[in-house]
């Protein structure tokens, strides 16, 4: 069983330059995400939801404050960080196998317990027998778990999940919602997942947490304690579904309020798109 | 360049699209001819029409319908007597003309000579231009230092480079190689570079996130994301490379080759030769387009069905 990991977010900070002045994304953020916890994130578009996971995952640099795994300060990417993007991001001349395989390409396992993993990994998220299949066979919803396994095949101490299940249906959406939960309960390890869906964040998470926009701040995080398998209609849930709901109230998401724009800053009526 | 090729590529698309939709049609029609029967049930099979008859040439020797009509058309121009030109060669002529060549072995050996050079140039060429374009591709330093002169000598006609290369390498061989070279050289560096270029920065990341080296990043993620692109490029380069064969055997006059059997056949009035190399030139020239198609797709299988309508 994989080691899951300590999250320590301390007084995170960061700012793009945009023509020379600072131009803040994320504002001092505090988060502990304990061992083997499942944590959501919701938000409306712009509260940097997306740049948060990105600076955990390693593909973001230059933050201001304390990004802890284990202890360990975060610089770059690194195997015990496994993510999943909004697209599944498969290269398309691997087959399944090839592409759950990347995600050994510099594990330590010798030749036939890397075969052994990736089998495994395949079974795992519901796809054995399109080991040799190419990603144009494969629908949405079948690409996005051939990501999760390669996400998942090299043991990762903690799951980033970034909008996994967002360009996808609402059937398939809620059956590997289902999936991911059998999958964490299998594992045992950390996840992170970004969303935008309040109902999807309940259903999944130990803690919700709610950010708000500009610059992105986290605004309250909720508790979810409900046992699994949660009932998406049960009063219990849909009450946290409508605290959630109601932090959300609070900002307007509707016409979110325009930050000063430095002086020579974008003509007006455009935004950038973070 | 690559326009050139998309356009015959689409030209072909479309008209085998189209027989495919002529071919659906028919099948859909013939059986029911009409959802609303007219008073004549009988008048519906004269209607079938005229053109009809395309659709009993089984599809794969559709493409030859033109060529045997020409071909046709000019055996009965001589038989007929509807042309005394001393141009208009008999069929029958060139046939033995080609017949003569073969037996005798000097068609082999112009054509063996002619292909080894055009081969040689083409490893020579396509392979400096694949190192170059990656070079170009990976590189922003070697971008900034290269590109401008490499998009300046691109502009170059191919021909201009003649004179320069026959005083510098003779009108030998060297030259005619190091001329074809160039030929390859060019629109597979062009498409290497831009394939590269376009490779997904999502795709990049992922390579990010699972730590893979430079190598295992070039061999592994950008090398087979551009390898379309290349393809494209090799597949041009291969085209160019067998055009500019021809050209380099009549500029360089020197040696043997398909391009020196066309020049004895002008200068002896040998209409029979002349067209007799034409006919192997365009034959070569489809049996290397045919080679490269094969190939491109069956490593580019992972493109799927579709892509290959794209």
């Amino acid at each position: 069983m994989a080691h899951a990991a300590t999250l320590s977010i301390r007084q995170l900070s960061k700012h793009y330059e945009v023509k020379g002045q600072p131009l803040p994304v994320l504002s001092d953020i505090n988060l502990d995400i304990a061992p083997g916890e499942f944590i959501s994130i919701v938000g409306a578009s712009g509260c940097g939801k997306s740049t948060l996971l990105r600076l955990l995952i390693g593909l973001e640099q230059d933050y201001q404050g304390e990004l802890l795994l284990d202890g360990q300060r975060i610089a770059g990417t690194s195997l015990e960080r496994g993510i999943v993007f909004q697209e599944h991001r498969l290269f398309p001349w691997l087959t399944v196998e090839g592409n759950v395989a990347v995600g050994l390409l510099n594990s330590q396992l010798t030749e036939g317990q890397k075969r052994l993993a990736v089998r495994g990994h395949i079974e795992l998220v519901g796809l054995g027998g399109f080991e040799n299949a190419y990603p144009y066979h494969l629908s949405g919803g079948m690409s996005q778990r051939v990501a999760i396994a390669r996400a998942l095949v090299n043991r990762p101490e903690v799951l980033l999940l970034d909008e996994p299940f967002g360009a996808l249906d609402a059937l398939t959406r809620a059956h590997l919602q289902q999936e991911l939960l059998r999958i964490w309960q299998a594992e045992r390890i950390t996840m992170v997942l970004v969303t935008h869906d309040v109902e999807e964040a309940v259903f999944l998470g130990d803690k919700v947490v709610v950010m708000e926009p500009r610059p992105g701040r986290i605004r309250r995080v909720l508790p979810v304690n409900l046992p699994h398998p949660r009932e998406r209609g049960s009063p219990a849930f849909v009450r946290i579904k409508e605290n959630v709901l109601l932090e959300f109230g609070g900002v307007s998401d509707i016409e979110p309020p325009r930050p000063p724009l430095p002086a020579d800053g974008l003509p007006p009526g455009l935004q950038f798109a973070y | 360049m690559t326009i050139v090729v998309q356009h015959k590529g689409a030209f072909s698309r479309s008209r085998e699209k189209a027989g495919d939709e002529g071919v659906g049609l028919a099948a859909d029609v013939s059986p029911h001819p009409h959802p609303l029967p007219p008073a004549g049930e009988g008048a519906v099979s004269p209607r079938v029409p005229a053109w009809a008859l395309w659709h009993r040439v089984p599809r794969p020797l559709r493409g030859w319908v033109i060529p045997v009509l020409l071909l046709a058309t000019w055996w009965a121009a001589v038989q007929f007597g509807w042309s005394h030109s001393p141009l208009l060669v008999p069929l029958q002529k060139v046939w033995s003309t080609g017949v003569e060549q073969v037996t005798s072995g000097q068609l082999a050996v112009a054509l063996g000579a002619s292909l080894w050079r055009d081969l040689a140039g083409f490893a020579i060429g396509a392979g400096a231009g694949l190192l170059f374009g990656t070079l170009l591709g990976v590189s922003r330093l070697a971008e900034r230092l290269v590109a401008p002169s490499f998009h300046t000598f691109k502009q170059i006609s191919l021909f201009a480079w003649i004179p320069l290369l026959s005083v510098w390498f003779g009108l030998g061989d060297a030259a005619k190689v190091a001329f074809l070279s160039l030929a390859a050289f060019f629109p597979v560096a062009l498409n290497t570079f831009e394939g590269i270029r376009a490779v997904p920065r999502e795709l990049l990341e992922v390579a990010r996130v699972f730590a893979f080296s430079r190598w295992q990043l070039l061999l592994r993620v950008v090398l087979p994301a551009a390898s379309p692109s290349i393809f494209t490029g090799l597949h041009l380069g291969l085209i160019y490379a067998w055009l500019a064969t021809l050209g380099g055997e009549y500029l360089l006059v020197s040696g043997k080759g398909v391009g020196n059997l066309l020049i004895d056949g002008r200068e002896h009035f040998g209409m029979n030769l002349v067209l007799l190399g034409v006919i192997v030139v365009g034959l070569v020239g489809f049996t290397l387009n045919w080679i490269a198609s094969r190939i491109e797709r069956r490593l580019l299988v992972w493109r799927g069905a579709s892509a290959r309508f794209h």
